[in-house]
């Protein structure tokens, strides 16, 4: 590089360098930039652990450069609540997919939540299990067609898609809870800001911080990765509509 | 310290607290609920951390994240918790994570009853969750044994990183009887001597606590080192006990926990009448004693050997696959909650001696 060069746009610290096995299209890549870009500038790599998943995002702790915990199905955490109670002083995080944490794991992410654990959960919710190939999640919109419901989803047989935000934000207790996206980039802008927010939140031990990640999956859902980021605007945000749902900054007035 | 008089229960979390233990995670069950009401405001007096989880599924799972801090941590349960807990323990197993388990045994299967049982015994010490894994299982007799056996699991999972459970039947859990603490207690160990823990990757690479090999021969490499750690457990940690066992015995019984205390009634009153008895004592139920039962077995006095459980017989599979065909074996168990009284034992025995009663 030459002198009158600046690097002003490099990798993360907080990010391992390792390529990623994420198919064309899927913004987990994004997703995981912006939780790595949020603890190197709140200054936490070295304190920090984080629990992987079970589906496509089981690999995670080969892409940060922190240690990790690989949980058990939905259990994440319950992981994070046994090492944040026993280690206060470091910065916990669970990141999970619909199937993991709205399937499986919703027992134990509505109780982490309403206990107040202060770890951050990374909900990433792209409407469908990824990694077992495409099958229903509980956040499958009605009428999207999956291996396990290719005539669509049918709301009088599985329901209506789970709105893990809004449910978790109609606890009692203290949290900060919010919805993003990341298929634009004013969108990835405002989620990076919010992901930010959740870990300084946690950082300055002040509560249980989830934020829901509207994200793609071009693979499972038929579609090129352009039409991927048209359908979370036309399809899925009407649905499940961004923003912040629960903040104990602006409920302290 | 002087003698004590506590139930059984209350005895094993106090001695947790003087293995140096500090953090217990656990699930309301019958009958081993004063365990988790004596550790809710024994916990904060020493620092400690009491969580009462959403379900033992939670439960096994925050013993994971605990764990992995390198803290000694633990739990409490009976039988239908336990079982929740199998997924856990698996993914523990295979992470090879220390963290200690008791399970007062109640009657089962599936909700069953809160009474006395030793129908775990196959759950316990077989694998009860899936893949290649076993756990270090301890069996108290007494109070004062659960408290000795408490503290040796914490040094046991620390030493070969693996999940130990101590089984006891409800009895153990629920009586009262004098016990003697250590003098001095544990000071909670140091997380940063553990060169697993995680501690934060400061100053070094990151570190992972996992079960998940997706290839093969990785996967194998583990499942051999584990296999390599059973080994070395098999060769150093075998506990038994031997009771009024002489060249004169006619039978050797072969029981483990409360059944083997009032097996050694039934003994004493055998021998009044000139009946010779003598009692194998199981303490470590993984690894069993398989070298030592065969030894005393095959003894050219001893007739049969007699395997006595709160089951319908479970440990002794073990105990023929020890003997292997030296001797014929014979059982006696009553289940569900139901305890063998000596006077059955006595008569187990007289009727195994063709002694006409």
């Amino acid at each position: 590089m030459s002198a009158n060069r600046e690097m002003i746009f490099k990798r993360p610290q907080a990010l391992s360098g390792a390529s990623t096995h994420y198919c064309p299209g899927c913004t987990h890549g994004i997703i995981h930039r912006l939780v790595a870009e949020a603890i190197d500038e709140l200054g936490l790599r070295e304190r920090t652990v984080g629990v992987a998943p079970v589906g496509c995002s089981v690999l995670a702790y080969n892409y940060f450069n922190v240690d990790f915990m690989e949980a058990a199905h939905g259990r994440a955490p319950a992981l994070a609540t046994g090492f944040k109670r026993c280690r206060p002083d470091m910065i916990v995080f669970t990141y999970q997919g619909d199937g993991d944490l709205a399937s499986i794991g919703m027992g134990e992410i509505i109780h982490s939540a309403n206990r107040g654990e202060k770890f951050t959960t990374i909900f990433v919710n792209n409407a469908i299990y990824g990694m077992t190939g495409g099958q229903m999640a509980p956040t499958t919109m009605p009428g999207q067609k999956t291996t396990t419901t290719p005539a669509g989803r049918d709301v009088a047989l599985s329901g209506y898609p789970i709105r893990v935000a809004e449910l978790i934000t109609s606890l009692r207790t203290p949290a900060f809870i919010a919805r993003v996206a990341v298929h634009t980039p004013m969108h990835v802008i405002d989620a990076k800001r919010n992901i930010r927010k959740a870990f300084r939140l946690q950082k300055e031990n002040r509560c249980f911080s989830l934020v829901e990640v509207l994200s793609t999956c071009p693979t499972n859902w038929g579609m090129s990765p352009s039409a991927s980021t048209q359908w979370v605007a036309s399809d899925m945000m009407p649905y499940y509509p961004l923003g912040i749902f629960k903040d104990p900054e602006r409920e302290e007035g | 310290m002087a003698k004590k008089l506590m139930k059984g229960n209350e005895a094993i979390a106090e001695a947790a607290i003087a293995a140096g233990a500090r953090n217990f995670f656990a699930y309301p069950i019958t009958p081993q609920n004063e365990v988790g009401e004596y550790l809710s405001w024994r916990l904060p007096e020493v620092g400690g951390v009491f969580v009462q989880a959403e379900s033992e599924v939670a439960v096994g799972n925050m013993l994971f994240g605990a764990a992995s801090t390198g803290k000694r941590v633990f739990t409490t349960s009976s039988s239908p918790g336990i079982s929740l807990m199998q997924e856990a323990l698996s993914y523990m197993s295979g992470a090879q994570l220390p963290v200690v388990i008791v399970n007062i045994m109640r009657g089962g299967p599936g909700l069953g009853g809160i009474l006395p049982s030793q129908a775990d015994y196959y759950q316990a010490t077989k694998a009860g969750g899936h893949g290649d894994y076993r756990v270090i299982v301890l069996a108290p007799s007494s109070v004062q044994e659960a408290v000795d056996l408490m503290i040796l699991a914490f040094d046991l999972a620390d030493k070969y990183r693996n999940p130990v459970m101590m089984i006891g039947d409800g009895m153990i859990g629920q009586m009262m009887e004098a016990v003697e603490f250590p003098k001095d207690y544990r000071e909670p160990s140091n997380p940063d001597a553990k060169d697993w823990a995680l501690t934060g990757a400061g100053g070094r690479a990151p570190r992972i606590v996992k079960s998940l090999f997706l290839n093969p021969e990785q996967l194998e490499k583990n499942a051999l080192a584990l296999g390599e750690k059973y080994k070395r457990v098999k060769a150093e940690e075998v506990r038994y006990d031997l009771y009024r066992v002489t060249d004169k015995n006619q039978i050797l019984i072969v029981a483990y926990g409360t059944m083997a205390r009032i097996c050694q009634t039934a003994i004493d009153e055998l021998e009044t009448e000139g009946i010779s008895v003598g009692l194998f004592r199981p303490i470590s139920l993984f690894p069993f004693p398989e070298k030592e039962i065969h030894i005393e077995a095959v003894k050219p006095n001893i007739k049969v050997v007699l395997d006595i459980e709160m089951s319908l017989g479970q440990m002794v599979e073990d105990v023929e696959r020890c003997v292997r065909g030296g001797k014929p074996i014979s059982f006696y168990g009553r289940t569900g909650g139901i305890v063998p009284t000596p006077n059955e034992i006595k008569d187990k025995v007289r009727d195994l001696l063709g002694i006409k009663q």
